[in-house]
């Protein structure tokens, strides 16, 4: 697809939904949010920009290979959860920073778990749809 | 960490390992094995700790009983944990020399112990909602597994499992909603005791939808029909993990439920698992003796397999439940094993069909003998694993002291039957493809494959020969585990004070 318009817009679009979905992440505790919406919402920006300026520019923008991403999340939701342990406590436990930050809120490892899950998300979603794309256009 | 947390980590983290080590063939395969070595031992641990009758509980998150998710080992869940791991042990140094390095760089082991995860917190999980995420966690690694390579016939066999899983799926999440509406709780142990105040016909009505979301993925009459259509399509490893474990999970569903929550109308719920149980039997061997491939054939028997382990929780005595638990790791063991023979006499004779296979006792007695005890056993010849199997749950079909009079002896006399036809089968593939000469330019070449390869594909296959074996030859030994979870199964108060500590 070369569309100019697009391709403007997407530049934009793509770091204001990057934002948007830290946001989520944030908020997502108590509130609609988290984790995965905030993975998902990631994934579409980079999806989009895909989409504008064509799949390889996409995943030199991603930086990581999908897979290494998803292992990531993994790994840091793997974290958050063995902090518990750490402390004593079944795996899982969350474990709450007593003091709250402005902006973020309280500090724990169910963030750091949700960070974990946002990454996944991000991975598994940009996989997907990157496989499909580049499959699309070697036919072309 | 305790041994139940660690059982559900170790596949974790192993398939986050060949996750980034995608790249290289060498890091993934030594990942794949240490990470089923490392599980093996784990399950060793968990069996020590609940081998003498304790119920381990851990509280995920730390959220008390009946609101949070809890893990639960009873000597069960510890037992089917372990065979989990030797079979997937045993898959993994298989697939070495098995899965092609396409497949291995596409994410095959990753995926492997993905499905392990699964596997092992089905079998941990103490709550019921929990069980249908672990199932799915198993089955969408096991579809990812079971299309992985895209050849035409494996894709025609994953659309076909595909579909009727996810139909079990949303009956089985159906099933969740009704049973949480009416009690409000999905803990096992809470909905043990809530459901005896259940309206007793909502509650059956429930256990049906159950019947048929577990009834689907073990594979039990009339809903079978999707294994023998997909077994035999992926490559031999992932078949023979299937073959092994993901349908006996679907019985280790059956167990947990029937024996914890639906005990209420036991005439009629537990009636209608007996008639299915011997309908599952005999439509099973049946389907198998018209078969002449390989995997087709085996897959048969899977279904009339099942029927076994069914029929004794039918039954619902110690004896039978015990018989049912003994059937479960023997049959693991076993029909794994010939799946792995299977995916042998096809790269030594390049082929699947029994026809185009002969002369193999000739060219290597070594196999023959291999194959021999498996097949044996599942015949259930004394005094070979199967034998005890099969013993114990006709025995308690002509104890008479079942709920069902009569028809349990009729059907302790179909399931001889059926043993018998099983071992017809069994002959015949031994008459086709081990001692029949050779067809005509299918001679098998056993140097085809490297000798390193070769030993790859032998040792577990040897090792799960010896493990049958075992079985057979110190039943008693392996039997009083099975006892000693049956009696913990039939009397549901020991899980459930368990779980719930006496806060209640």
């Amino acid at each position: 697809m070369n569309s100019v318009i697009l391709a403007t817009v997407s530049r934009l679009l793509t770091g204001v939904l990057l934002v948007f979905s830290v946001f989520l992440l944030l908020r997502g505790h108590n509130l609609p949010g988290g984790g995965f919406s905030g993975g998902l919402v990631a994934a579409s920006a980079f999806v989009l920009f895909a989409f504008a300026n064509g799949f390889p520019a996409a995943r030199s923008m991603l930086f990581f290979t999908p897979h290494v991403i998803i292992g990531c999340g993994l790994v840091v939701a793997i974290v958050a959860g063995l902090a518990g342990n750490l402390a004593g406590l079944p795996f899982l436990t969350g474990l709450w920073d007593k003091t709250p930050l402005p902006v973020i809120g309280k500090l724990g490892t169910p963030l750091l778990f949700d960070l974990g899950v946002y990454f996944a998300v991000l991975g598994v979603t940009t996989l997907i749809v990157f496989s499909l794309g580049e499959d699309g256009e070697e036919e072309e | 960490m305790n041994a139940l947390t660690l059982a559900i980590l170790t596949p974790l983290v192993t398939a986050v390992l060949c996750l980034f080590s995608l790249r290289s063939l060498t890091l993934q395969r030594f990942f794949g094995v240490a990470g089923m070595a490392v599980l093996l031992g784990v399950a060793l641990r968990l069996m020590a700790e609940v081998g003498d009758g304790t119920i381990e509980v851990v509280r995920f998150g730390n959220w008390p009983a009946p609101f949070g998710i809890v893990l639960v080992a009873d000597l069960l869940a510890g037992i089917m944990v372990l065979v989990s791991a030797i079979i997937g042990l045993a898959v993994a140094i298989y697939s070495i020399a098995d899965v092609d390095a396409r497949r291995v760089r596409f994410g095959y082991y990753a995926f492997l112990h993905f499905m392990m995860f699964g596997v092992c917190g089905a079998f941990l999980t103490g709550d019921i909602f929990n069980l249908f995420v672990w199932f799915e966690v198993m089955l969408i690694s096991s579809f990812v597994l079971m299309s992985l390579g895209g050849e035409k016939p494996q894709m025609e066999g994953a659309v076909k499992y595909v579909t009727l899983n996810l139909i079990s799926s949303s009956f089985f999440l159906a099933a969740c909603g009704i049973l949480y509406g009416q009690t409000g709780t999905l803990n096992m142990a809470d909905l043990a005791l809530t459901a005896r105040e259940m309206r007793p016909e909502l509650l059956t009505m429930t256990a049906m939808l159950f019947l048929v979301a577990f009834g689907l993925k073990a594979a039990i009459f009339p809903l079978f029909f999707w294994l023998p259509a997909s077994y035999h399509t992926p490559p031999v490893a992932v078949s023979a993990i299937f073959a092994g474990l993901l349908t006996k999970v679907g019985v280790y569903a059956l167990v947990r439920v029937f024996t914890l929550i639906f005990t209420e109308d036991v005439l009629f719920t537990h009636g209608l698992l007996l008639v299915l149980a011997g309908f599952t039997m005999v439509t099973g061997v049946l389907g198998a003796m018209v078969q002449f491939d390989f995997r087709r054939l085996l897959s048969f028997h899977i279904i009339s397999q099942i029927g076994y382990m069914v029929l004794g929780l039918a039954l619902f005595t110690p004896l039978a439940i015990a018989g049912t638990v003994f059937y479960l790791f023997h049959h693991i063991v076993v029909k794994a094993n010939l799946f792995l023979i299977s995916g042998i006499t096809a790269r030594y004779g390049g082929s699947f069909d029994l026809k185009k296979l002969g002369g193999f006792y000739a060219a290597t007695p070594l196999l023959a003998l291999l194959f021999f005890i498996p097949a044996m056993s599942l015949g259930g010849i004394p005094p070979l694993s199967g034998f005890f199997a099969k013993f114990a749950v006709v025995k308690a079909g002509l104890a008479g002291d079942t709920m069902f009079g009569g028809w349990a002896t009729v059907l302790a006399v179909v399931a001889l039957a059926v043993g018998l036809l099983t071992l017809f089968s069994m002959t015949k593939i031994w008459a086709e493809v081990f001692w029949k000469p050779a067809p005509e330019g299918h001679a098998p070449h056993p140097g085809n494959v490297p000798p390193a390869e070769r030993f790859l594909l032998l040792a577990p296959v040897a090792a799960l020969a010896a493990l049958t074996l075992a079985i057979g030859f110190f039943p008693q030994y392996f039997f009083d585990f099975a006892a000693r979870s049956a009696e913990q199964l039939l009397q549901p108060e020991i899980y459930i004070n368990a779980v719930l500590g006496g806060t209640n």
